[in-house]
C-alpha cells in the first residue's frame, strides 16, 4: 500500500535559524534527491527548499521507516541533531499531504498570501527531481496537478490582485492617475536605499527619465549612474517640479521639503497637468496640504500602508475561495490515485491474454508459416482485436469500481476468475 | 414600427441590467452579453427610425417622443464608436442606464399619427441641421458621463478612500482623454448644426437669426462649450475643473433641449413642431 508522505517546515513552524541551516549549501537539493533515491523505503521524491520553507514529498510503502530516513537526511544536510528541529516539523500523509502541497503552490500557506514566487520555486524543484530521476508516476501526476491548481487559483480568485508592498501600491496608484507610466518623468528627492528600491520598481514600468536630488550630491550621482538618470542639485528642485509627473521623497529632513506655496506656484507652469507625490519619508517631506491643490495628489507612507492593509484583508477573503478550489482538486487527485490500484490487475490481465495468444500461435505455427506476410498480418490483427474487445468490458468494470471501498473484493474476484495469480509457466 | 421601438427599449433595459451586473461582478462575459444585447437593441431602434422616416418622408424629429427616441439612438451610436476606439468596458455601465432613462421617458409619450407635415420640415437642410446637432449632443452626453466618472474617481484618489469604485473605474488620464475627445468632436458638430439651421432659416423664413428662445439658449450653451474648450487649449484646463465645467455645460444644453422646447414658445418648440 503506497503512502504519500509530506514532511516539512515553514516560516510559522520553524525560526529562520533552523531554516537557514538546512538551506546552507547550494547543492543540498541534489544531495537530498540522490539520498532519497538510494533509500530503499522511499520510492519517489521531490525536494523543495526556499527561504521560507522546506518541503519533502515522497511516496513510500513504509511511512515510519521513510520518516526516519528523512529525519536522518535533514540532520545530515543541516548538520543539526534531530532533536533540535523535530518539534518544528509537520508531517502529512496521503490526501492531507496533497492538500498541503496544493495550498503551498497556490500561495495560501505563504508569509504574504498570494505572492507569486512560490510556484516558480516548485517548478524548479520538480525539474531538479526529474533530472535526478527521483520522481515517478504518482509524483509526476501530483506535480502536474499542482501546477494546474495553482494556475486555477490565480485566475479564478483575486488572491494575487491588489498590491501588498509599498512600491506596488504606489505604482498601482500612479497607474490610476496616469493610466500608464510609460514615458513619465520621475524626480527622486533623497538617494537612500528606499529610493533605490522604488527606482528599480518604477524602471520596470517603463519610466523614461529619472532625476535625483540629494543633499549629498555624490550619492545622487551614484544612484543616477545606476539607473541612467540625471543627478540634480537641491536648489534645482523648484524648476524640476514643473516638468516631472511623479515625485518620490525619502529624505531624513526634519522640515517639509515640498511646501504648499511652492507647489501652488508651479501649477500654472505645468498647465494643470497631474502631479503625484509619493512621500515615503518619516517625518514627512511633503506638506500634507499640497494634496488640496487641484490635480495634485499626495500619498504618504501611512496612506500607502493603509492601502496594503485593506488589500491584505481582501486577499484573505479570496483565500477562502481558493481553499475550496484546492479541496475540489484534492478529490480529483484521490480519484486518480484509486484508479492506480486497478492498474496492476489490468496489466496482468492483458499479459495473460498476450501469453495465451503467443502460445496458440506457436501451436499452429506449422500451418501458419505457409501463409503470405500479408495474410499473417491480417490474422495477427484479427486475434489481437478479438482479445482487446473481450477484455474491454472487464477493464472498464474494474476502473468504474476504483473508488469503492470494496475494490479489494472486485480485484480478488477478477484475479480468481481469470486465474491471474498462478505461476505464468503453468499456462 | 411601434413594436420595434418597444423591442429596442426592452433590449436596452435588459442590457442596462447586464451592465449593472457587470460593474458589480466585473466578469467579462457579462459585459460581452450586455454589449451585444445593446447592439441588438440599437439595430431594432435604427430600423424603427428608418420606418418612421419612410412613412413621414422626413426625419422623425417632430414630436417630443421621436426627438427623445432619436437622441437616445444617437448616444448609443456614439457610445459604440467610442467603445471601439477606447475599449473601456465600464463606460457602458454609465451610458446604458442614461440611454434607457431617455428611452423610457420617450415611451410614455403617445405615438402621434401625423396626417400632414408642414412643408418647411420637408428639407434635407433641416434633416442635416437636426441630425448633426443630435450627434454633437450625443458626444456631449458621453463627455458628461465620463466627467461624472472622473469626479467619482478623483474623489476616491484625493480622499484616499480606495473603495470598490476605485478598482472598477479606469484611470483619470483615460477618462480625461475620452472627455477631451468627445468635446473636440461635439463642439464642431454643434457649431455646424447651428450654422446649417441658420442658413436654412434664411432660406425658409428670410432671416438668419430670429431670437427665438431656443436659438438664444443654444447660443448660450455654445458659448459655454466654447469657453471650456478655450480654457482647455490656452491654460491647459483638465481634470476636475474641466469635468465640472463639462457637467455644467451639459446641464445648460439639456435645459435648452427639454425645458425651452416644452415650456417656452417659439417656432422651435415641440408644440409648434407637431402642428
Amino acid at each position: 500500500m503506497i503512502t504519500i508522505l509530506n514532511i516539512g517546515m515553514n516560516h510559522e513552524t520553524a525560526p529562520v535559524k533552523i531554516r537557514e541551516c538546512l538551506a546552507a549549501e547550494p547543492d543540498n537539493n541534489k544531495k537530498a534527491l540522490i539520498f532519497m533515491r538510494e533509500t530503499d523505503c522511499i520510492k519517489e521524491s521531490v525536494f523543495l527548499s526556499t527561504c521560507n520553507r522546506i518541503e519533502i514529498l515522497c511516496t513510500t510503502d513504509d511511512p515510519s521507516m521513510a520518516k526516519k530516513a528523512i529525519l536522518e537526511l535533514m540532520s545530515k544536510l543541516g548538520r543539526l541533531p534531530v532533536k533540535d528541529f523535530i518539534s518544528n516539523l509537520y508531517t502529512y500523509n496521503d490526501m492531507e499531504a496533497v492538500y498541503h502541497f496544493f495550498s503551498v503552490a497556490s500561495s495560501l500557506d505563504s508569509m504574504i498570501i498570494g505572492e507569486p514566487q512560490i510556484l516558480g520555486q516548485i517548478k524548479k524543484a520538480y525539474a531538479e527531481a526529474t533530472t535526478n530521476k527521483s520522481s515517478g508516476v504518482i509524483l509526476n501526476r501530483l506535480m502536474h496537478q499542482t501546477f494546474h491548481v495553482a494556475k486555477k487559483v490565480r485566475t479564478e480568485t483575486g488572491i494575487c490582485e491588489s498590491a501588498v508592498s509599498i512600491s506596488y501600491a504606489a505604482v498601482e496608484l500612479a497607474k490610476k492617475i496616469f493610466n500608464t507610466l510609460e514615458g513619465k518623468k520621475v524626480l527622486f528627492i533623497g538617494a537612500g536605499e528606499m529610493a533605490e528600491l522604488a527606482a528599480r520598481h518604477l524602471m520596470k514600468q517603463g519610466i523614461n527619465s529619472i532625476r535625483i536630488a540629494n543633499r549629498t550630491f555624490n550619492n545622487a550621482l551614484k544612484l543616477a549612474a545606476l539607473f541612467d538618470g540625471n543627478a540634480i542639485l537641491f536648489e534645482e528642485i523648484d524648476s524640476q517640479l514643473s516638468e516631472v509627473d511623479i515625485v518620490l521623497t525619502s529624505t531624513a529632513s526634519p522640515q517639509y521639503i515640498i511646501t504648499y506655496e511652492q507647489v501652488k506656484k508651479i501649477i500654472r507652469k505645468r498647465r494643470n497637468s497631474p502631479l503625484f507625490f509619493i512621500d515615503i519619508a518619516v517625518p514627512r517631506n511633503v506638506q500634507p496640504e499640497v494634496n488640496n491643490l487641484e490635480n495634485i495628489y499626495v500619498y504618504d507612507i501611512d496612506n500607502l500602508k493603509g492601502i496594503i492593509r485593506t488589500n491584505m484583508t481582501q486577499r484573505r477573503q479570496e483565500a477562502v475561495k481558493a481553499d475550496r478550489i484546492v479541496s475540489q482538486e484534492v478529490d480529483k487527485f484521490e480519484k486518480w490515485l484509486k484508479t492506480l490500484k486497478v492498474v496492476p490487475t489490468i496489466i496482468s490481465l492483458r499479459k495473460k491474454a498476450d501469453i495465451i495468444m503467443q502460445a496458440e500461435f506457436q501451436k499452429s505455427y506449422s500451418i501458419l508459416k505457409e501463409l503470405s506476410p500479408a495474410q499473417m498480418e491480417t490474422i495477427n490483427i484479427l486475434t489481437k482485436s478479438i482479445v482487446e474487445k473481450f477484455l474491454n468490458d472487464p477493464i472498464l468494470y474494474l476502473k468504474s469500481k476504483a473508488d469503492r471501498k470494496s475494490l479489494g473484493n472486485y480485484l480478488d474476484m477478477t484475479r480468481n476468475l481469470f486465474n491471474l495469480d498462478k505461476d505464468e509457466d503453468d499456462i | 414600427m411601434i413594436f420595434l421601438f418597444n423591442l429596442a427599449l426592452f433590449l436596452e433595459l435588459f442590457a442596462t441590467g447586464g451592465f449593472i451586473v457587470f460593474i458589480i461582478k466585473q466578469q467579462k462575459w457579462v459585459f460581452r452579453y450586455s454589449y451585444n444585447i445593446l447592439i441588438m437593441g440599437f439595430i431594432c431602434h435604427s430600423i424603427s427610425i428608418g420606418c418612421q422616416y419612410y412613412e413621414l418622408g422626413t426625419a422623425p424629429i417632430l414630436g417630443l417622443k421621436s426627438i427623445l427616441s432619436f437622441f437616445s439612438w444617437s448616444i448609443v451610436a456614439i457610445y459604440i464608436l467610442l467603445q471601439i476606439k477606447f475599449k473601456l468596458r465600464v463606460l457602458g455601465s454609465f451610458v446604458a442606464p442614461f440611454v434607457t432613462i431617455i428611452m423610457i421617458s420617450a415611451f410614455f409619450f403617445p405615438w402621434k399619427i401625423q396626417e400632414s407635415i408642414n412643408p418647411i420640415f420637408n428639407s434635407l437642410w433641416l434633416i442635416f441641421h437636426v441630425i448633426i446637432i443630435f450627434i454633437g449632443d450625443a458626444f456631449f452626453a458621453i463627455a458628461f458621463l465620463t466627467s461624472i466618472m472622473y469626479l467619482i474617481q478623483e474623489y476616491h484618489i484625493k480622499k484616499k478612500r480606495l473603495g470598490s469604485f476605485y478598482t472598477r473605474l479606469p484611470s483619470l488620464a483615460t477618462l480625461d482623454a475620452i472627455n477631451t475627445f468627445s468635446l473636440n468632436c461635439g463642439f464642431p458638430l454643434l457649431s455646424i448644426g447651428i450654422l446649417i439651421g441658420s442658413i436654412y432659416s434664411q432660406h425658409a423664413f428670410g432671416k438668419y437669426w430670429q431670437w427665438d428662445p431656443k436659438e438664444v439658449w443654444a447660443l448660450i450653451s455654445w458659448l459655454f462649450y466654447a469657453a471650456l474648450i478655450h480654457q482647455r487649449i490656452t491654460v491647459g484646463w483638465q481634470g476636475r475643473r474641466a469635468a465640472i465645467m463639462s457637467i455644467i455645460c451639459f446641464c445648460i444644453l439639456m435645459f435648452t433641449f427639454i425645458v425651452i422646447g416644452i415650456w417656452f414658445g417659439g417656432y422651435h418648440s415641440f408644440k409648434s413642431l407637431g402642428a
